[in-house]
């Protein structure tokens, strides 16, 4: 520790040093920060751009040969990519759609005067629950929910919605719409979270003026609810979508990207190029791939941001 | 207010329908995964299916907490979780102190940067980073996920602490600088105790994370005795015999952390999250 004696004297000393110090102090702060994202993410990208450029690397003794973009070309023309890239829009987009829609409904719901506050506080609990589990035991509870025994099957049997049992999750034409309902499930949460913090921001002199002027709730919703909310909307949907164009864990333990492919996404066609196949060179051009879809929604992202901030 | 009384009770009425089906939609599934851990491995598909049936006991529960194998899961997880949290909040409040009180060259840059990282997909590191976590001699240790999580849960940590050191007065580390504080002491002394609320949110989050984390996890150990448990349930799986109600047990004891953090500080975490993920 210093004292304050000891600062003064060293002020006193040598005023040019201090001026230096009191100029490298944020980075220094910054420092420990900086360090470690340069070494475990910096590197990594410029690793795995360099390993998209060449062919042969890692597995192969010969020493990496520089091809340019042929391997993005081969990429971009393949049929296998091409069937995981409209997965990955396909959930990606129903689950932001889904996320947002359920995550307002339920938010506007606890938001009701009507209710008292022990009962949004035990409604509140509930609704959150399925944020709290990891991705792998929401993949074991759903396998054991759509087991072709499983209670799903036998609830739609009995209300005679369907005539056999069916396999959700191994049925070529089922597992996408599957996965894609437990995205949605596990991932409506964090929008009602976000959502419930922004309803109560929004000052009740607005909804008083409006009731002044005429407007039924559902006007009121479209003309102040809605736009009050627009900045977190666009925030919570970009990250979203951020975060489930990668999303891997949940789909590896429920499909693994079968079957036939049919729920193969961009993340596991690349763990299986890498780790499976040994195709170093193809996975990290897949894997730059997602990083610049994911960039391009980070700029809107970050823009967003701005616009909240001003 | 608008509407009769019998319009109100209408109101309620239908409010509270949409209520209770929202709360089956999302509590009946997790209802369902906690009774079948109560089961037998025979009764987990029978027909017709029953919340409760005659197995049930706590044999399931037993079985997992009686085998080491398991228990050292456990451990790992609550280590590797307990140390990222710690370095996480250390780190993004000497970062959130930088960037809310100084105004520096490349500091919108860096900014930018920080806040990029939240979008770099898990997948993409992957590949060069076994590499490189091999030539930095740390593969299959503890050190490497704690190193790794970190990159994840840092951003986000900063965001939330810039947040919340940027709604502090600045008068308040101004006064003590003047009487002879230099800025570390005016850190740790005064900001560091007042932002108490926003450093348990941080803390929660980043061991949510930690706890809940699973590619790096897989990818990164190589002996059971360093893994953590989302990849215990993952061997499970991989079993020949599908272990049901131990799977699900070992689900239900590997949420309660999460979950118990949660319920303590969902208020805290509620207010730092959304000020996290709407202001950046």
């Amino acid at each position: 520790m210093v004292t304050a004696a000891q600062n003064q004297v060293a002020e006193s000393a040598n005023i040019g040093w201090q001026q230096r110090k009191r100029r490298l102090l944020p980075y220094a702060y910054l420092s420990p920060t900086l360090i470690l994202l340069a070494v475990l993410t910096i590197v990594p990208i410029v690793t795995v751009f360099l390993y998209s450029l060449v062919d042969n690397v890692i597995v192969n003794q010969n020493t990496p040969e520089f091809v340019g973009l042929e391997n993005y070309e081969e990429v971009l023309t393949h049929r296998k990519f091409r069937g995981a890239l409209s997965n990955t829009i396909y959930f990606s987009v129903f689950s932001v759609v889904a996320h947002f829609f359920i995550g307002l409904s339920f938010a506007l719901l606890l938001n009701s005067r009507l209710l008292g506050n022990n009962v949004k506080a035990v409604f509140r609990v509930i609704y959150i629950l399925p944020w709290v589990f990891t991705a792998s035991i929401i993949a074991i509870l759903w396998r054991l929910l759509m087991n072709p025994h499983g209670v799903i099957n036998f609830i739609l049997l009995e209300l005679g919605m369907v005539e056999e049992l069916q396999e959700f999750l191994s049925d070529r034409r089922l597992a996408l719409n599957a996965v894609t309902f437990i995205n949605i499930w596990s991932g409506y949460p964090f929008y009602l979270v976000s959502f419930l913090a922004g309803l109560q921001g929004i000052p009740d002199d607005l909804y008083e003026a409006g009731r002044v002027d005429g407007g039924n709730a559902w006007q009121l919703f479209l003309n102040i609810t809605l736009p009050q909310l627009k900045p977190i909307i666009i925030s919570l949907a970009l990250l979203d979508f951020i975060w489930t164009i990668h999303q891997f864990t949940l789909i590896w333990m429920t499909t693994g990207g079968g079957p036939m492919r049919s729920t193969e996404v961009l993340s596991t066609y690349t763990y299986k190029a890498a780790f499976s196949s040994h195709e170093y060179s193809i996975a990290s051009t897949i894997a730059m791939i997602i990083l610049a879809m994911c960039t391009f929604v980070a700029v809107f992202y970050v823009r967003s941001q701005r616009m909240v901030d001003e | 207010m608008i509407g009769s009384r019998r319009e109100i009770l209408a109101r309620k009425f239908l409010l509270w329908i949409a209520l209770i089906l929202g709360a089956c939609f999302a509590g009946l599934p997790v209802l369902w995964m906690v009774a079948s851990s109560f089961k037998s491995n025979l009764e987990i598909f029978a027909y017709p299916p029953a919340l409760i049936d005659y197995s049930f006991s706590f044999d399931a529960y037993r079985a997992v907490l009686s085998d080491p194998g398991q228990l050292r899961f456990f451990f790992n997880s609550y280590l590797v979780a307990i140390l990222v949290t710690i370095c996480t909040v250390i780190t993004s409040i000497l970062a959130g102190y930088s960037l809310s009180r100084y105004d520096f060259r490349y500091k919108k840059f860096l900014t930018l940067v920080i806040i990029g990282v939240q979008s770099v997909p898990p997948i993409t590191l992957m590949i060069p980073y076994f590499g490189l976590i091999v030539w930095l001699r740390i593969y299959n240790t503890y050190t490497a996920l704690v190193l790794t999580y970190m990159v994840f849960t840092l951003s986000y940590a900063i965001i939330m602490m810039t947040g919340y050191f940027n709604t502090l007065p600045r008068d308040l580390d101004e006064a003590v600088m003047i009487d002879g504080g230099g800025s570390f002491v005016t850190l740790w002394r005064i900001l560091v105790p007042i932002s108490l609320p926003g450093i348990v949110a941080v803390g929660v989050y980043t061991f949510m994370l930690a706890w809940n984390e699973f590619l790096f996890a897989l990818t990164l150990t190589r002996t059971n005795d360093m893994r953590t448990v989302p990849i215990g349930i993952h061997l499970l799986m991989g079993q020949h015999s599908f272990e049901w109600n131990q799977m699900l047990a070992l689900s239900v004891l590997g949420s309660l952390p999460v979950l118990i953090l949660f319920l303590l500080f969902q208020r805290y975490f509620i207010a730092g999250m959304s000020a996290g993920s709407i202001k950046g």
